[in-house]
Parts: C-alpha cells; sequence; structure tokens
C-alpha cells in the first residue's frame, strides 16, 4: 500500500469555504478518521470534525467522502487510489469544516411519542426473540444521519417541513412493532412525519451502515399501515364501528 | 462575557448516570439542564457492549443480590464500599425492568423473560443484553424516555470549572464548542456524571471526550477523591492494525466461550487462578469443554476471571516470549461456537473486525492485548446520596468513587450508571429544594476564568497542544501502566511537572468557533490532573491488589485492604492520604468471605 495520501478535505463554514489539500503518512489498516485525526495534531490544529467511538457505533463522524456519504471510521483509506475529498454532509447546514447542524433531527425526533407498555403483571415484558430480533433491526439504528443526508426529498428539495426523513420512520417502525406498545402513531406518521412523500428510491438503505433495511422493512410496512387505515373503506367502516385499529 | 441560566439541578454528562439522574431529578419536580460534551446519544456509555449486570436469576434461579453482592465485593479484592456495592446488587434489577419500560428490548430466554450472558467474576449469568451493543439500547432508551419531559438539553458543551459560594456548589461556567462563548449555569446542585480519564493514555478504548473533566472540576473546587490508583485495564483490546490498537473487543466474546491462547497455541489461563478463586474454575480444557456445553457439574473456565487477573496473565504471556506475531495473545471463538451464533451474539465484533481487521472471526481468532478501559477511581460519595465532599456537588457513573474498589466487574458499570445515577438525581433535588434561593456567584471569579479559557489565544508563540498531550499520553503509557515500580511512578511524576510547565505554554492559532485545538489546549489541563492523582495514589499504595500491580510490592497486604488512597487539594498542591475503608457489617463480611451459597 502507499506511504503517502492526498485529502482534500472542505475548510469554511456555511457561507465560503474550500478544499485544502494535506498530505498525510498512511499505514496499514488507516481509517480516514484517522488521516484528519493526523492532519488536526500535526498540521492544522483548527481542523474541526465530529467523532467519538472511532469503531463504527456511535454515529458522530458521518462525511462525504469522494461524494458518497460515509462513516470516517469505518472507511478504509486504501479504497481509493488518488486524492480522497472529505465534506461535510450537504443536506445540514455546515457549522465549520466537515461539522453540520444536525440540530432538526432532534426537533424531529420529539414529535414522535416514546413507548408505552400495557399494563403487566409482575413488571417483566414477556416476549419471544423474534419479536426482539425484528425490532432490533431498528433500535441498532446509531443515528449517523447518513440516510437523512442522502433522501433526495430531503437532500434535493428540502422538504424538512413536511418530511421526518428516512432515520425516524426506522424509529417509528421500531415502535410500532414493538410487542408491548400501546400507543397509535400512524396518524402522526401520516401528518406529522409525511411518510407519503418518501418514493422507495432506496438510496438510504443503501448508505445505512448498520444494514438497516429501511425502505423494505421500516418505510414500506408503514406505508402499508397507513393505506388500510386512510384508504381501506372495510378498514374505515370496522373502525367507526368499534372504535378500534384494524388488527394487523 | 458571558450569558447566564439558571437551574435547581445541572447535570453535566449526558451518558448513563447524567440521562438518569436528569430523568430522576426531573421527575421529583426539580427543573433541570442536562449538559453534554459531544451531541446528545453520543456519550461513552453507547459504546458498552456486553450487558447491565442485575440478579434478575432469570437464567439460574439461585442468583440473588447477596451472591451479586459477593462477586462485586470479590471482584474488587474487598476495597470497594461495602454500602455501594450493597446498594448497586439491592437496586440494578429495578433499574433494569425500569429500562424496559421505557422501551429498552434485551434479548430473550426461551419462556421470553430477559436473558441474561456469562461475564468475568460473575457466578451466575447475570448480563442482560442485546448482542453486543448494549450500551446503544440503554442510551437511546433513557434518550426517548427523556425526549418526552421537558427538562433542557444543552449539546456540545463543555464545562470547565465549577463554582462556589463559600462551602457550596452555586454553578458552572464553561463554554460553547460551536461559537466558543461562555456560558455560566448558575445552579442549586450539580450531579457530575462526566465519565473517566482513559485519554491520559496511549492505548485506550475510551473517546475524546474522556479527559477526565469530572475528577478534576471536583479536585479543584477542594472534593476529595479516593481509589485513583486502580485503572482497568481490559484484557483484550484489539492490537492489529496499528491504527485500530486499544478498540475494544467485548468480554462477551469469552462469555460466549471464546478462549485465550498464546503463540504457542496454549490456553494459558488455566496457570492464572488466583488463591482467592481457586476451587470455582474449571482446572483443564476437558472442563471448560464440558461447562461449554452446559455440564452443570463442570465450573467456568479460567478466561471468566476478573479482567485484573487476565489482562496481567496476557502481559505476562507476551513479556515471557509467548505472544502473537503483533505483540497480543489470540482470542478464539471460531472453534468454540457456530458462525451463526456468533453472528447473531456478536453481530458488532463481527462487522469491526470484518471491516477494520480483515479478519473473519467465526473463522480466525482476534488478536488482542490489554487496553486503558475504565477508572475505579473518583470523586469520595456518600453511599445514600451520591454526595460529595463538598454541599450540592454530586457525582455518579465512572466520575464517582468507592463503588468497584480495586477492579470492577464486566457489566457493573451499566448498572451503576443506572442505580447510582438515580440516586444522586434524587438527592440533588432533594438539597436543591430545600434551598430558598440560588447561592451566590462572584461574577470576577468567572471572568477571571473566562479569561483563563482564552489564555492559548493570546500566546503568539507556544506548543502545539496535540504534541503535549501526546507526549503526556507516552509518559503514562510507559511508566503508569499495568506493572508499575516506585522508580517508574516518581520518573513519571518528574515528567508531570515538567509536562504541566509546558501545557502553560501551549497556543491555540485561529478564532474560538469549533477550534480542536484551543479545545484540546483546554483538556490538557485536566488530563495532567488525572494523571497525577493515578501516580500520586500508585506511588502511595505499597502493594499489589487488583489493577494496582507493584513489582516492587508484588503481594496485598492486609493492612492495605483498610484503607482508601485520598486525594485532596490544599494550597494548590496536590496532596495524598490515607482515610480508613467504612467497616463492613458482619453478617456480610462473612457472605463475602464465606463459601459461595
Ligand atoms: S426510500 Fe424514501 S426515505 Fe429512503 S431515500 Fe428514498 S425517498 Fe428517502
Ligand atoms: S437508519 Fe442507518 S443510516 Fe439512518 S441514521 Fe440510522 S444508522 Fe444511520
Ligand atoms: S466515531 Fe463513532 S461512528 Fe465513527
Amino acid at each position: 500500500m502507499r506511504s503517502r495520501a492526498v485529502l482534500r478535505v472542505y475548510r469554511g463554514d456555511r457561507q465560503l469555504g474550500t478544499l485544502k489539500s494535506y498530505e498525510v503518512e498512511t499505514c496499514e489498516g488507516m481509517v480516514v478518521l484517522d488521516a484528519i485525526h493526523q492532519i488536526q495534531a500535526k498540521q492544522d490544529n483548527e481542523l474541526a470534525c465530529r467523532w467519538n467511538c472511532k469503531a463504527g457505533k456511535c454515529g458522530s463522524c458521518s462525511a462525504e467522502i469522494n461524494g458518497q456519504p460515509r462513516l470516517m471510521c469505518m472507511t478504509r483509506m486504501d479504497r481509493y487510489q488518488g486524492d480522497i475529498i472529505v465534506e461535510p454532509l450537504k443536506t445540514f447546514p455546515i457549522i465549520k469544516d466537515l461539522v453540520n447542524d444536525v440540530s432538526w433531527n432532534y426537533e424531529v425526533n420529539r414529535k414522535i411519542k416514546a413507548f408505552h407498555p400495557k399494563p403487566q403483571q409482575g413488571g417483566t415484558l414477556r416476549m419471544q426473540q423474534y419479536d426482539v430480533d425484528r425490532v432490533q433491526e431498528f433500535r441498532k439504528c446509531i443515528e449517523c444521519f447518513l440516510c437523512q443526508d442522502v433522501c433526495h426529498v430531503l437532500r434535493d428539495h428540502n422538504r424538512k417541513d413536511v418530511f421526518a426523513g428516512p432515520r425516524f420512520l426506522v424509529r417509528l417502525a421500531g415502535l410500532e412493532m414493538h410487542p408491548h406498545d400501546v400507543e397509535d402513531r400512524l396518524e402522526a406518521a401520516k401528518n406529522i412525519l409525511g411518510t407519503e412523500y418518501c418514493n422507495i428510491t432506496k438510496c438510504c438503505t443503501d448508505v445505512c451502515p448498520e444494514s438497516i433495511r429501511i425502505t423494505d422493512n421500516a418505510i414500506i410496512p408503514l406505508k402499508e399501515r397507513l393505506v388500510s387505515r386512510y384508504y381501506d373503506p372495510v378498514a374505515w367502516v370496522w373502525r367507526k364501528i368499534t372504535g378500534k385499529r384494524k388488527p394487523v | 462575557m458571558f450569558e447566564t441560566f439558571e437551574h435547581d439541578v445541572l447535570v453535566i454528562g449526558a451518558g448513563g448516570a447524567g440521562l438518569r439522574a436528569a430523568i430522576e431529578a426531573h421527575a421529583m419536580g426539580a427543573h433541570v439542564g442536562l449538559l453534554c460534551k459531544s451531541l446528545l446519544g453520543k456519550a461513552h456509555t453507547v459504546m458498552a457492549e456486553g450487558g447491565i449486570a442485575a440478579a434478575l436469576a432469570n437464567n439460574v434461579a439461585q442468583d440473588n443480590w447477596q451472591a451479586h453482592f459477593r462477586d462485586t465485593m470479590r471482584g474488587g479484592k474487598l476495597l470497594g464500599n461495602w454500602r455501594m456495592a450493597q446498594i448497586h446488587a439491592m437496586e440494578a434489577s429495578a433499574r433494569v425492568m425500569e429500562l424496559e419500560q421505557w422501551g429498552a428490548m434485551f434479548d430473550r430466554t426461551s419462556d421470553g423473560r430477559i436473558n441474561q450472558r456469562n461475564f468475568g467474576g460473575h457466578r451466575y449469568p447475570r448480563l442482560a443484553h442485546v448482542g453486543d451493543r448494549t450500551g446503544l439500547e440503554m442510551i437511546r432508551s433513557l434518550q426517548d424516555h427523556s425526549a418526552e419531559q421537558d427538562f433542557k438539553v444543552y449539546m456540545e458543551f463543555t464545562a470547565y470549572r465549577l463554582l462556589k459560594d463559600g462551602d457550596r456548589i452555586s454553578g458552572v461556567i464553561g463554554y460553547w464548542r460551536e461559537t466558543g462563548r461562555f456560558a455560566l449555569f448558575r445552579a442549586k446542585a450539580v450531579v457530575l456524571a462526566t465519565g473517566g480519564i482513559g485519554k491520559c493514555w496511549q492505548v485506550t478504548s475510551n473517546s475524546w471526550e474522556y479527559t477526565g473533566d469530572g475528577h478534576a472540576m471536583a479536585y479543584v473546587a477542594g472534593a476529595e477523591l479516593i481509589d485513583m490508583e486502580f485503572v482497568q485495564f481490559h484484557p483484550t483490546g484489539m492490537v492489529w492494525p496499528p491504527s485500530i490498537r486499544g478498540t475494544l473487543v467485548t468480554e462477551a466474546v469469552r462469555g460466549e466461550g471464546g478462549v485465550l491462547l498464546n503463540g504457542k497455541g496454549e490456553r494459558f489461563m488455566f496457570r492464572y487462578i488466583p488463591a482467592m478463586f481457586r476451587g470455582e474454575f474449571a482446572e483443564n480444557e476437558d472442563e471448560a469443554k464440558r461447562w461449554l456445553i452446559g455440564d452443570k457439574l463442570a465450573r467456568r473456565p479460567p478466561e471468566l476471571l476478573t479482567r485484573d487477573v487476565i489482562s496481567r496473565a496476557i502481559v505476562k504471556e507476551i513479556k515471557e516470549g509467548r505472544g502473537t506475531a503483533h505483540g497480543g495473545v489470540s482470542l478464539d471463538i471460531a472453534t468454540q461456537r457456530t458462525a451463526e451464533k456468533i453472528r447473531s451474539k456478536l453481530p458488532s465484533m463481527y462487522h469491526q473486525f470484518k471491516e477494520l481487521g480483515d479478519l473473519d472471526i467465526t473463522k480466525q481468532p482476534m488478536e488482542v492485548g490489554p487496553t486503558t478501559h475504565y477508572v475505579m477511581g473518583g470523586v469520595r460519595v456518600d453511599p445514600e446520596t451520591a454526595q460529595s465532599t463538598i454541599s450540592g456537588l454530586f457525582a455518579a457513573g465512572e466520575c464517582a468513587g468507592g463503588m468497584h474498589g480495586a477492579n470492577r466487574l464486566g457489566g457493573n458499570s451499566l448498572s451503576d450508571l443506572l442505580v447510582f445515577g438515580r440516586r444522586a438525581g434524587a438527592s440533588a433535588a432533594e438539597y436543591a429544594k430545600a434551598l430558598n434561593a440560588f447561592p451566590n456567584v462572584d461574577e470576577q471569579v468567572a471572568r477571571n476564568l473566562c479569561r483563563e479559557m482564552l489564555a492559548p489565544f493570546d500566546r503568539t508563540e507556544g506548543e502545539n497542544p496535540f504534541a503535549v498531550t501526546e507526549a503526556l499520553q507516552t509518559v503514562m503509557q510507559d511508566w503508569v501502566g499495568i506493572v508499575r515500580t516506585e522508580e517508574e511512578l516518581v520518573r513519571a511524576r518528574k515528567k508531570i511537572s515538567s509536562l504541566k510547565e509546558r501545557a502553560l505554554h501551549v497556543r491555540a492559532g485561529g478564532n474560538r468557533q469549533y477550534n480542536p485545538g484551543w479545545h484540546q489546549a483546554l483538556d490538557l489541563m485536566n488530563l495532567l490532573v488525572g494523571s497525577e492523582m493515578v501516580i500520586l495514589a500508585a506511588i502511595e499504595r505499597k502493594e499489589s491488589r487488583g489493577a494496582h500491580t507493584r513489582i516492587d510490592f508484588p503481594k496485598s497486604e492486609s493492612k492495605w485492604a483498610k484503607v482508601n488512597v485520598t486525594i485532596y487539594e490544599k494550597a494548590g498542591q496536590m496532596h495524598v492520604k490515607q482515610q480508613p475503608l467504612p467497616e463492613i457489617p458482619e453478617d456480610l463480611r462473612k457472605l463475602v468471605e464465606g463459601e459461595p451459597s
């Protein structure tokens, strides 16, 4: 492997910025985050980035590497031959260099009703491993917001006013599929989180570092539920008569 | 010079302990603020892998709080605060169940209850877990639950120093990472939940946040700290490739049956069972194999000994020339479990090695060695209330001392965060309620601290703060590691004095907005305080116990079993003294020293 590499890193804020070139020494197994740290420590103390775990567990180090939304800590340098371009996420305002303002995501999160269980005896929730496995696919989300970055509804059309983005449909799906949850979030899924804005391009699934099948396993089932709640006349009549939601 | 905020209870740190404290204080009616150094949900808790220890007795009916208490005290080499260990063992189960009510989903037993896994030092399978990312599950559950409470969360704010009104806590001063502007938080009570000091070392599993901020803030404010000589080096960090050195390999690998082999392929841990645990562990490979397939008469394999014991054994194997190619030992699960089981129980380990180490852990052994992981020592607290020696200052989680004694058992950290996070939050709320007015803040003092924070910008010449940090980490790695001698510790101490001098001359360029060089310059101050505490305490304790191993005093001495080494500040100098351990009641002493029930 090569012993030196050139990184071209975005330096600037939301108004103004350029790609600045840095040459770094490389070693076996090195990841892009290592290179950024090396620059920070040896060449440019002011270069800003976020990170915490350096093991793909915290979702802090999201960036666009050669145009691809990725975790810097899980991206090996030896994937690339030429210069490596590192930029902040495009969908969120830039604070400085590789640091984005992702506060919008935290606001959206507050709009989702948290888990509330049915009352149960003895305090123990009984459930089966397959229930856990199904829901854990969604709960393993590390909130890297890479899916949010790549989703065209947010990225190209900037519809943050109406669409919560794939990350929060993932959270919603996890809550809706929890076997003990009693809340009804379909109303919110439709009117507040804007599930219908998703047109199933699957770009979010492609970039998810946790390999969550966002579109197939979270969004499509949610859309199906919405259809049967709001557009299925039989279900509508059933609900009017019984006051209950249709068993799914 | 700064904006001002007011809260009855201000919690510093938003990992498991901080979140749990904030939730509790809020539930008790206090007006709560929560400061995070990172974004919410990214704190170090997220990296915890193995599980939460609690005697739910789902897998083995004999388990109970007494057994958990006994394991914790013995694991801490009898130096833990007995009352903290007792409270922890008694309350951990309720905290786990509560987490489930807030949405956490743990792996299940066949009859649908929380499944518990084996871990080092725990006599029974005791760790509630979900695969190998229990910390994420815990922090997300707390985060989602707290999103429905209306306390205020301040993200990317670094707390710098505590403020006092006479002997009482009165607030905190610090800076927003984004803008570099200062803010003063006036508070009736402050809860420290800032985690550990792992960044003092070169090889560490800890993140950039772990610069001992809470330890240093408490120390500077005049609080006492105990047990700082006890730093846990986790036996299994990654060693190869070099850029990933130190990254944690969860103990769950061994909990699920993984074995340790030296470079010659020998399963060496059978040779290292300490006298205290003899009779409780398998004596040969055959017995260990029978345990793995569920033979109830077979005893647990020695890979499940406590972390201090295993780290020392690994160091010895390597030193005596029986290491692997890159200076580690092998951790092998591939020959013990099916590929499918490995992927389902250790998904993130599988992924981590595949992506970063080009290695398939279902087929090949991992190469591992010790990595700095956790500090047992911290702020001295009252076991019931988590209050420090300063009125109105509380501490919980890793930054508090006492609970784990000389060595922490795996899984006892996540439970510690919940149990004492909740207690600290509750006591802080009560304390705040009893105060009619906010204690005074001397704004002049606050302004001086702001000036102190800005000092690195005033220096036109000066050293790179990252270079001084690296020099410090090298000193700590080389001389204040797993095995220690007086000579090296004294040398390290001298080195720290000169590094302190250098730290006063580091410079920050550019402006105050999101400036890592400046942040590093300030964190460096705390790293130096943390390092000095460890060194002083390590020089003081002239014996070997738990995680503190002195080559020049290789034995554990009974007189040292009766004292905590305490660190405190006086006239700008760091001092050390010995304080008697609280006496354990007779019935509990018998429980700890007697045969397992
Ligand atoms: S599948 Fe839906 S949510 Fe995902 S990127 Fe496409 S439009 Fe966005
Ligand atoms: S769903 Fe995947 S891509 Fe989206 S935030 Fe979560 S982990 Fe990241
Ligand atoms: S640093 Fe945690 S995911 Fe990259």
